[in-house]
C-alpha cells in the first residue's frame, strides 16, 4: 500500500483525520479530490499551517501535517514547541525529504538537526521509517497515539525484509552478531545493512538493529547491544550533536554504561549538494565506505 | 443597550480593574495592556460570546483566544466576576500552589488556550475556525490581539490564510492601545493605516472606542460583517485605562505596586487623586 493509500483509508475509517499541507502535495496528490474540506492546503505558510493544527486537534481532530522536512522543523519550530507541544495535541507532523534526501538542494533544504529539534519538545515524539513498508506499517500506530508525532517521512521501497512487527519504541533486530552494533534509522538502513553484508564476508560478526522511532527508543535493545558486543556505530543522516549519537551518549551516561562508539554522523558543516547516490559516496554513507569505517575501528 | 445594561457593565469592568490592580504587587503584572482591554473583555464575555461558565467545554460554544497574552489579569478577573472561577483564586497569583501566572494557561476554566509567545493565536483560532466550517457548526472563534502583536509576520501569513479560507466565522479584536512594551507604535513600527491594511488583505473591518460599551454593540452588531470574509475589530483603546497615574507611560507597562501603592491604585479607579507611584518598574521583559 502506498502512504496516500493509507491515509485515504484511515481517513474513510477515522473522521477526526484531516490532511494539511503547505504546499508540498508530492506524497498525497490523489488526496484533494477523495478527502474535500478535510483536505487543507494554507499555501506556503508553515507557522500557520501548523498553529491551524493545533487548533484542528483542539476540536478533536487528528491533523496529519506535511511540508519539506527543514521548514517544518526549522520555520515552523516555535508553533511545534508552543502550541503542539506545550498543548500536548495529537499532531502529526510529516517532514518530506529529511537529511540526505533533500540531496541536490542546498544547505537551506538540509534537515539534519530535525531530530534533535524534534525530541527536545517534551511531548513530542520521533518516527524513522526505513522504507514504504515501514512507513505504511507505523503510520496507524502514529495516528491512533494520543501525542504529537514528528515523521521523518521516506517511502523508498524496501530492501531488507522485515521480520519484526512494527512497534513503537521497539527495535527490529535484522542480523546477529557479537563483534559490531550498527544502530541504524530511515532510509540509512539499506546502506548499514549492506555494509553489515560486507563486514560478514571478512568475518566480522555484526548486530544490525533498524531503531524505527528514536523517541521513544529502544533502550534494552541498545543496552544489551553495549554488554554483549565490543562496538556501537551509529549511522544517521543527521548532525553528530542532538541525533542518534547524542541519545546513545545521553543513554549509556544514565545508565553508568561504557562501551566504544563509532559515530558516522555528519560533522559540524552541511554536507555536500548533489544527487542522492554521489551525496552518499562523498560523504562516506554508502554501505561500502561504512564497512570500511567500521573495519578500520575495530 | 439600556441604562441598566450600560450600568452593569460599567460596575463589572470597574470590578474587573479592581483585580488586576490586586494583582499588580507581589511580584506585578502587565498592568497596562490589561487595564487598556479590560472594558472589551468584559463586553465581549457579558453581549457576543455564545459561552457561560456551563459551556466551557460544549463544542458548540464561541471559542475566545487571548493572543496578547500579557492582558490576563483582564481575563482573569472578568472570569472572576462572571463565575468561571472563584473570586479567591485570583490570590493564587504567582503562587506555585496554582497556575495563575503572567501568561494564560488552560489549568484556568475558559481559557481555550494558553499564549505569551506573540502571533501564535490567530493560527490556532484559524484552525478552529476551518473545523467549525467542515462541521457546519454555527459557532465563531475570536482571537484577541495587541496592536503591537502586528509587528509579528504571523498575523499577517494568518490573515492571508484565514481571507483565503472565507472563515467567516473567525474575529480578530485589535485591541488598539497604541503602545507596544516601551514605544508608541507609530514611533517604533507604525501601523497606520491599519484598517485599509487590514481591508486589502480581504477582511471586513469595523472601527470602535474600546471603552465604549454603546460603540462595542455597535460594532459587533451582524457579526459576519460580510459572507465569506472574516470580520476584524480594531478597538481603540488607552493604556492603563482608568489610572491616570499609569495612562499612556511607556514605562507603567508591567508594575510592581507596593501594598501601599494597591490601596491608592483602588481609590484612585474609584475617582480618587492621582497615585505617586514610586515601585521599581520594568522597561523590557
Amino acid at each position: 500500500m502506498t502512504y496516500e493509500g493509507l491515509l485515504y483509508r484511515t481517513a474513510q475509517a477515522d473522521d477526526r483525520l484531516v490532511v494539511m499541507t503547505a504546499e508540498n502535495r508530492a506524497a498525497i496528490r490523489g488526496l484533494p479530490v477523495r478527502l474535500g474540506d478535510r483536505f487543507i492546503d494554507v499555501g506556503i505558510a508553515e507557522q500557520t499551517m501548523v498553529g491551524a493544527a493545533a487548533g484542528l486537534a483542539l476540536r478533536g481532530r487528528i491533523p496529519i501535517v506535511h511540508a519539506l522536512a527543514a521548514f517544518l522543523t526549522l520555520r515552523a519550530f516555535e508553533f511545534a514547541r508552543t502550541d503542539v507541544g506545550i498543548g500536548n495535541l495529537p499532531v502529526k507532523l510529516v517532514g518530506d525529504v529529511p537529511g540526505f534526501l533533500s540531496e541536490a538542494n542546498g544547505p537551506t533544504h538540509q534537515a539534519i538537526e530535525d531530530i534533535a529539534l524534534m525530541r527536545g519538545i517534551p511531548s513530542m515524539n520521533v518516527f524513522c521509517p526505513a522504507d514504504v513498508e515501514e512507513l505504511v506499517a507505523g503510520m496507524p500506530h502514529v495516528i491512533d497515539h494520543r501525542m504529537p508525532w514528528y515523521v521523518r517521512y521516506n517511502a523508498a521501497p524496501a530492501t531488507v525484509r522485515h521480520t519484526a512487527p512494527f512497534a513503537i519504541g521497539k527495535a527490529e533486530q535484522l542480523a546477529a552478531g557479537r563483534d559490531v552494533t550498527i544502530l541504524a534509522f530511515g532510509f540509512l538502513l539499506r546502506e548499514a545493512h549492506a555494509a553489515a553484508t560486507l563486514l560478514s564476508a571478512r568475518g566480522v560478526t555484526v548486530r544490525l538493529l533498524n531503531l524505527r522511532t528514536l523517541k521513544p527508543i529502544d533502550e534494552e535493545a541498545i543496552l544489551n547491544a553495549a554488554a554483549e558486543t565490543r562496538l556501537l556505530v551509529t549511522v544517521e543522516d543527521h548532525f553528530e550533536t542532538g541525533g542518534l549519537t547524542s541519545i546513545v551518549a545521553e543513554l549509556l551516561m544514565r545508565n553508568r554504561t561504557t562501551v566504544r562508539v563509532l559515530p558516522i554522523a555528519l560533522p559540524d558543516r552541511w554536507f555536500k549538494p548533489a544527487l542522492l547516490p554521489d551525496v552518499l559516496e562523498y560523504e562516506g554513507f554508502t554501505g561500502a565506505r561504512i564497512a570500511e569505517r567500521i573495519a578500520a575501528a575495530l | 443597550m439600556t441604562p441598566q445594561q450600560r450600568q452593569e457593565l460599567t460596575a463589572t469592568a470597574l470590578r474587573v480593574r479592581e483585580h488586576i490592580v490586586r494583582m499588580s504587587t507581589d511580584g506585578g503584572c502587565f498592568m497596562g495592556a490589561s487595564l487598556s482591554c479590560a472594558d472589551l473583555i468584559v463586553y465581549l464575555y457579558r453581549h457576543v460570546l455564545r459561552i457561560t461558565p456551563a459551556t466551557v467545554n460544549d463544542p458548540s460554544r464561541d471559542y475566545c483566544f487571548l493572543s496578547k497574552g500579557h492582558d490576563v489579569p483582564a481575563l482573569y478577573g472578568t472570569f472572576a466576576e462572571l463565575g468561571y472561577i472563584d473570586r479567591e483564586r485570583l490570590s493564587h497569583h504567582l503562587k506555585t500552589t496554582d497556575s495563575i501566572y503572567w501568561h494564560p494557561s488552560r489549568a484556568l476554566p475558559g481559557v481555550e488556550f494558553h499564549s505569551g509567545s506573540l502571533g501564535h493565536l490567530l493560527s490556532v483560532g484559524i484552525g478552529v475556525a476551518l473545523d467549525i466550517k467542515i462541521t457546519g457548526g454555527s459557532n465563531r472563534a475570536f482571537v484577541i490581539a495587541g496592536d503591537g502583536e502586528l509587528n509579528e509576520g504571523t498575523m499577517w501569513e494568518g490573515m492571508l490564510v484565514a481571507a483565503a479560507k472565507k472563515l467567516d466565522n473567525l474575529v480578530l479584536l485589535i485591541d488598539r492601545n497604541e503602545f507596544q512594551a516601551n514605544f508608541r507604535t507609530e514611533e517604533l513600527i507604525p501601523l497606520e493605516p491599519l484598517q485599509q491594511k487590514f481591508e486589502a488583505f480581504g477582511w471586513s473591518v469595523r472601527a470602535t472606542d474600546g471603552h465604549s460599551f454603546d460603540g462595542m454593540e455597535q460594532a459587533f452588531k451582524g457579526l459576519p460583517f460580510s459572507p465569506g470574509r472574516p470580520s476584524a475589530v480594531i478597538a481603540t483603546t488607552v493604556r492603563g485605562r482608568g489610572l491616570p497615574s499609569i495612562e499612556r507611560r511607556a514605562d507603567r507597562w508591567f508594575v510592581n505596586s507596593s501594598h501601599e501603592e494597591v490601596e491608592q491604585l483602588l481609590a484612585e479607579l474609584r475617582g480618587g487623586t492621582e497615585s505617586t507611584l514610586t515601585s521599581d518598574t520594568l522597561m523590557v521583559r
